[in-house]
């Protein structure tokens, strides 16, 4: 037989199975499955990602708690899909895994569960008359149900069943009502002879050509009626339907003449010949609907409805979005800096713990400023991303974030991009991260890269201490007409300039590198419906984790990698300064070691300021100054903004190292950082730093790409290192060019 | 945008200048490609009751509810789908 690409799982005889049963549980989004999975799975899952795609793998193990249960099953939970015709990554895998085409990573299917919401059974059996004809053995979940008798939709189970040919268990997973049924429905499945289909015919023309493929494909067997045979029938139907409509041509050359001479024969008859397929299936869902759905009255406004008229409102859609804005922003702003603060001390007293008990030397400065500093810098983040997922998740949940798609696509579309890019950009201001882990909702592959790619120019909250420090060292105290702070004015310029450069480079992008015609917008607004706490807290648990795991590695590697840079060469009589100091605090019997940090502070810092001087970055520094200095920049801030490639908020403790300011008095612009910057000195007496050189810095700030944790998680999650370089260069050429037009234009003003 | 010139014989009209809460029937899904057929798989087939329930406040996409529930799209698509008013 010839391997057709999507030919079904060859009808096996009796399955006698002494091994785990594989069940899949697919179904359209918001139709339950996720509640189900939980209810089926409990704790027993985890998640992972399949190779060389961003879907999330979410396994679990399912008890099948039926008295005649002799195994557990390893249930698979697939993405949500609308149809086994990909539209998005997402639906690619979901209908790989249920035609067993990704036996790699998941065995394939023994039994099928797809779960449907009965407030919206048309749409959602769709997806199931595609796989019953892929003949693999199916079952439904019903769910929903008292949705559906509320607003007056009675549907016969049974009946049901008996028009698909298939088993339909109602089921309430938060109540885990129907759950064993399922069980029992699967185990009886997974054991039944003879392969499952449908019942609906194209037209007599379309069906010649069927018959003519599938003829070609096996050898013609017609008069044999026994089950095997009919099921092989069956088998060859579909593989040479799936042939016929197909995007893409069956690989073998002899093939794909037979099927381009097919079409070219039906599109002559009738040039929407390609819609025949979806209607029949429509006709024949109709038909099983009418028999088993009783709609006892049309209920005119549901509580959707009435909330809609609100929320999507021409006035009030607009204001509500914005008060959620501001909510979720001021949250994750806010909320998030207190167990930040707690995370950063916390790693920073390890530090300074292992600092006193292990000897000075080398492995304790790899330990400390490269390790802990770097495992510090990731788990940093995970406030933000918690927070920031556990909004993500109630807005997803609750229905409110096709809203927001709906209210901004007019805009979004206007740059470009598609409505679902709103939210994860909004989420970079807090930071790119958790924006860029959000993008994932997009389906269009090139229409999520370009919002991947301008998610760093919203200015995060790493910026500010750069801003703050600016702005307190040069523009304190200025007003305009004596009310609006220039320092106000100053910030909220820079965050405008972030958006506008987005914006400009999100048009650029979507004509050039990733062109692609404006993505379409075919969103479902499903009904509201109340959040559960157990998918949040899954949500939230499965991204921070896979936060911490994927991009932990690569940014504790260049944690290290620039702690290097920063230490060596060593300095050699800095190092045996050290020793010196460290025997006499250990003499002095250091130890509560805040207090003694400061006031050690001052000698210790005058020879880590040597040593970074002397060190590869500091001679980098030098190295780069001839080309920063058309921005304003001496070889002292070169040192700056080499560190702040590993984040940006580094750029002040690092100024503090150079300009030999104590380590504990740096901590968020303090005082003498602020003198020092006011009064650091170029070679020939000039001052250093000008509120021109302050702007532009900022400028640079606003748009280089400085942060290792965003270029990790860029790696991931476009899985190839091509893109977050490309994002690192163009940033930076473009931070470049502006701090260039900003500090050289500045000059010509007239201003210093 | 939304003048009389778009209505065609026999009360066939497109479906982004149906009158919002106005039921009509799906004659043809005249597009080609990914969206239409995405339209089609989502129930938006010749024979389909649809109505319009909104128009988002900057004009664009459209909110349309289609066997039983609400299907957002641009204005753009839903030109490319005849329905004939009931």
């Amino acid at each position: 037989m010839n391997p057709a690409p999507a030919l079904p799982a060859e009808p096996t005889a009796p399955r006698e199975r002494a091994r785990t049963l594989t069940v899949a549980l697919a179904g359209n989004p918001n139709a339950g499955k996720t509640s189900l999975f939980n209810a089926l799975t409990g704790l027993r899952q985890k998640v992972a990602n399949y190779p060389g795609v961003t879907v999330e793998r979410k396994e679990g193990v399912w008890p099948l708690p039926a008295a005649d249960s002799p195994w557990p099953a390893r249930l698979v939970d697939l993405p949500g899909l609308y149809s086994l015709d990909a539209a998005s990554i997402d639906e690619e895998i979901a209908r790989d895994v249920i035609l067993g085409r990704m036996t790699a990573v998941v065995p394939a299917p023994d039994v099928v569960v797809a779960v449907v919401d009965a407030t919206n059974l048309e749409r959602n059996l769709y997806l199931v008359t595609q796989i019953l004809e892929t003949g693999r053995p199916l079952v439904v979940a019903l769910t929903m149900i008292d949705l559906a008798t509320k607003r007056g939709i009675e549907i016969d189970a049974a009946q049901l069943g008996q028009s698909l040919g298939v088993p339909v268990v109602p089921v309430v997973a938060t109540q885990r009502r129907g759950l064993d049924a399922l069980a029992a429905a699967v185990l009886q499945a997974a054991c039944a002879e003879g392969r499952c289909g449908v019942g609906w015919r194209l037209s007599e023309a379309a069906e010649r050509e069927l018959l003519a493929l599938a003829g070609e494909n096996g050898n013609g067997r017609g008069t044999d009626k026994s089950v095997e045979a009919t099921d092989a029938d069956g088998a060859r139907r579909q593989a040479a339907l799936v042939e016929l409509y197909a995007d893409e041509l069956p690989p073998n050359e002899a093939r794909q003449q037979a099927v381009v001479a097919a079409r070219a024969r039906l599109e002559a008859a009738n040039p929407q010949w390609w819609q025949e397929p979806l209607v029949a299936r429509y006709d024949w869902i109709e038909r099983a609907a009418r028999a088993s759905v009783r709609r006892k009255r049309e209920e005119r406004s549901s509580v959707t409805d009435r909330i809609d008229a609100v929320v999507t409102h021409r006035v009030f859609g607009p204001l509500i979005l914005l008060a959620v804005m501001i909510v979720v922003f001021q949250t994750i702003f806010s909320w998030a800096q207190l167990p930040m603060d707690l995370i950063d001390q916390g790693f920073g007293a390890l530090g300074d713990a292992v600092r006193l008990h292990m000897p000075a030397g080398l492995l304790t400065d790899l330990l400390v400023d490269g390790v802990i500093a770097g495992v510090g810098g990731v788990l940093v983040f995970l406030p933000q991303i918690l927070l920031l997922f556990f909004f993500i998740a109630l807005l997803e949940d609750s229905g409110y974030m096709a809203r927001a798609a709906f209210l901004m696509d007019r805009l979004m579309r206007g740059v470009g991009l598609h409505g679902k890019a709103f939210m994860p950009l909004l989420s970079s201001f807090a930071c790119a991260i958790p924006g860029i882990m959000a993008t994932r909702t997009i389906e269009n592959p090139k229409d999520r890269l370009a919002t991947i790619l301008i998610a760093p120019f919203m200015s995060c909250s790493a910026r500010l201490p750069v801003y703050t420090l600016m702005i307190a060292a040069f523009f304190t105290g200025r007003k305009v007409f004596g009310v609006v702070s220039v320092g106000v004015l100053i910030i909220m310029a820079m965050y405008g300039l972030g958006i506008a450069v987005a914006v400009a480079v999100a048009w650029v992008l979507k004509r050039t590198l990733l062109k692609s015609p404006p993505p379409p917008l075919v969103l479902e607004l499903p009904p509201y419906r109340l959040p559960s706490a157990v998918n949040i807290a899954h949500t939230m648990r499965s991204r921070s984790w896979m936060f911490v795991r994927r991009a932990g590695t690569v940014i504790l590697a260049i944690s290290i990698l620039l702690w290097a840079l920063a230490t060596f060469p060593r300095l050699p009589k800095a190092a045996a300064q050290d020793a010196q100091a460290n025997a006499r605090a250990a003499d002095d019997g250091r130890q509560a070691s805040g207090a003694a940090g400061a006031n050690d502070s001052a000698p210790q810092a005058d020879d880590k300021g040597a040593q970074i001087r002397q060190s590869f970055a500091g001679r980098l520094g030098r190295l780069i100054e001839p080309a920063i200095r058309p921005l304003g920049f001496d070889w002292q801030m070169g040192i700056g903004l080499i560190s702040s490639f590993a984040a940006r908020e580094t750029l002040v403790s690092t100024l503090s190292i150079v300009y030999n300011v104590g380590d504990a008095d740096a901590q968020d612009g303090s005082n003498s950082l602020i003198e020092a910057v006011r009064n650091a000195r170029r070679p020939d007496g000039s001052r250093a730093w000008t509120p021109l050189v302050a702007v532009s810095m900022m400028v640079f700030f606003v748009l280089a790409c400085q942060c290792m944790s965003t270029i990790a998680i860029v790696r991931r999650e476009t899985n190839s290192w091509r893109w977050p370089l490309f994002m690192v260069t163009y940033m930076l050429v473009l931070a470049y060019v502006a701090s260039f037009i900003t500090y050289q234009g500045g000059r010509l003003l007239g201003f210093s | 945008m939304m003048s009389a010139n778009h209505k065609q014989a026999n009360g066939t009209t497109t479906l982004g200048v149906l009158p919002h809460g106005k039921t009509a029937r799906v004659v043809a899904v005249g597009g080609a490609g990914a969206v239409a057929r995405r339209l089609m798989e989502m129930g938006v087939v010749p024979g389909a009751p649809v109505c319009v329930v909104k128009t988002a406040p900057l004009g664009d996409p459209i909110q349309i509810r289609v066997r039983g529930y609400d299907l957002a799209l641009r204005y753009t698509e839903a030109q490319t789908i005849s329905v004939c008013a009931e």
